[in-house]
């Protein structure tokens, strides 16, 4: 809108409101510039604060980590630091809820079993070990042992296994099993009040090795009292005369050359978990 | 004159930083996991090219015997690099973010073309929003990478519970190749992008921690003048 130009005013120069008004806004220009500028600092500083602190933070988090105590070793495990262990205790109840006696795993022809079967350790399979004085002992109770023989347990209805043999390594190899299910094993001798309870241990003759597997894990059908290899007796390397097969764990879990079967509510003594690895080790 | 032009969103900076440093350990406690039986190898008939990895790259890194140690920090980190990578999925669906980020049919075509100028054989690129078409190609295809990686790794992690998901991934032994390819799939891209951004400079990467870029702001017709310049 035009100002009506005022008569008292009309000596000053004319140019003079135009400049002002060119200065105007050349300094609200500047202004906003200014504010601009002030902005930027503003927003670049809370940002590039926050990146840091919430950096450093991030690497103190894991250098907290990386310096936590290793557990106070359990009667169960040890060897690994606290709070990963406590992560890996976690992660298993999660993982728990999923698993199912009808997820089986995945079986193969015969014709596919490897005819060379990887031997991958040796701990509890001390030599000058006699398997025709083998016994099982399965404890019921604290004194109440059942002692079993392998034909004993030959006697009972025989399951075979062609399945993919994992190793906590990483490697895998599809092998021939045969044995009795550990569950028809569980029935037949009526071990029902065992069953009820929360683990099962189990440990070779010298005690060096020993596993401890959940219930649900060991009653999957799956899960065998393995006898014969390959149509064959267990070669002594391989476990002779029982050894556990169950492919719902790794291989270290796969105890070779049983001599006690133990239950109990807590977790058993298990060899891997005491360095450092996952108790529940489940697949 | 400067302008302030908002870039990349808080939340977009957010999953940015922390996908950072939880996919790094996802893939040193891969490593860690791998060495216990290290058999990978690139090789035609007999002759081995590469292999996964030289004995002197374990002793640099101090690798040996450490895995039960990088089982339980891979079976840790896996839950964040999971949910962040869901949250940021969800969030970009609900944003509307993702249709910066998909490719567009024309997006193959153009990122040769992008290609090309990025390596100075072309002079111009094709025009683009927020992100070229090659940039689209590869933060999508991160994102699927990074599904692969989810499912084969559960795959290789329960083969028996999800005994169907190792199934689709072609059995427990090809999941573990994939698992594996994927990881050098993102060290791949790791290379690239930082590349790119080293090329992009400063002002472009300060964005991805302030979330704007400071643009100066010119009239028409001085941006009239520099087109008649430069043509």
């Amino acid at each position: 809108m035009e100002k009506p130009i005022e008569p008292g005013k009309e000596t000053k120069p004319e140019v003079q409101p135009e400049k002002e008004a060119a200065d105007n806004k050349k300094l609200a220009e500047l202004k906003q510039e200014a504010l601009l500028e002030k902005q930027i600092k503003r927003r670049s500083f809370i940002a590039f604060g926050s990146f840091i602190v919430l950096g450093s933070a991030a690497f103190g988090g894991w250098k907290w980590l990386v310096n936590s105590d290793v557990e106070t070793k359990t009667a169960a495990t040890a060897g690994a630091k606290a709070p990963l262990r406590r992560a890996l205790n976690q992660t298993e109840l999660f993982f728990r809820r999923l698993f199912s006696n009808n997820h089986l795993v995945k079986t193969y022809p015969k014709e596919m079993a490897a005819k060379t079967v990887r031997v991958n350790g040796d701990v509890g399979m001390e030599p000058g070990f006699k398997p025709q004085d083998w016994k099982l002992q399965v404890f019921k109770g604290p004194a109440d042992v059942l002692a079993l023989t392998l034909q004993d347990i030959q006697a009972l209805p025989k399951t075979e296994l062609v399945f993919d043999f994992k190793c906590v390594e990483g490697w895998d190899q599809i092998q021939h099993w045969a044995g009795v299910k550990f569950s028809d094993f569980m029935a037949h001798y009526k071990l029902d009040k065992q069953a009820a309870m929360e683990y099962v241990g189990f440990a070779t003759p010298d005690k060096k090795y020993y596993v401890g597997i959940d219930m649900p894990s060991a009653l999957h059908p799956n899960t065998l009292l393995a006898y014969e290899m390959n149509d064959k007796p267990l070669p002594i390397d391989n476990g002779a005369p029982l050894r556990l097969i169950i492919p719902v764990k790794y291989g270290i879990k796969n105890l070779k050359r049983i001599s006690t079967i133990t239950f109990s509510n807590q977790r058993p003594p298990d060899y891997w978990a005491e360095l450092g690895y996952d108790y529940y080790s489940g697949l | 004159m400067k302008k302030i032009v908002e870039k990349h969103s808080l939340a977009m900076r957010w999953f940015h930083w922390i996908n950072f440093p939880v996919l790094f350990l996802m893939i040193w406690s891969g490593m860690l996991i791998y060495w216990g039986n290290d058999v990978y190898k690139v090789a035609i008939g007999d002759t081995v090219i590469f292999r996964f990895f030289p004995e002197g790259f374990y002793k640099f890194f101090n690798i040996n015997h450490r895995l039960s140690e990088g089982m339980a920090l891979h079976f840790l980190f896996m839950w964040f690099f999971f949910a962040n990578g869901l949250l940021y999925v969800l969030y970009t669906l609900i944003s509307g973010e993702w249709r910066e980020l998909v490719p567009q049919k024309k997006s193959f075509k153009e990122a040769w073309l992008v290609l090309l100028h990025d390596l100075h054989i072309r002079k111009t690129a094709p025009p683009q929003n927020k992100y070229n078409a090659a940039q689209r190609i590869a933060y999508t295809s991160i994102i699927v990478m990074g599904f692969g990686s989810i499912i084969t790794g559960l795959a290789i992690y329960k083969p028996v519970q999800f005994n169907w998901l190792c199934f689709l991934c072609g059995g427990y032994h090809l999941a573990r190749i994939l698992h594996f390819a994927l990881t050098l799939g993102y060290v791949f891209f790791f290379l690239v992008h930082i590349i790119q951004v080293i090329l992009a400079g400063w002002r472009n990467f300060q964005s991805v921690i302030t979330g704007f870029e400071v643009v100066e702001d010119k009239p028409l017709t001085e941006l009239a003048k520099e087109d008649g310049k430069t043509n």
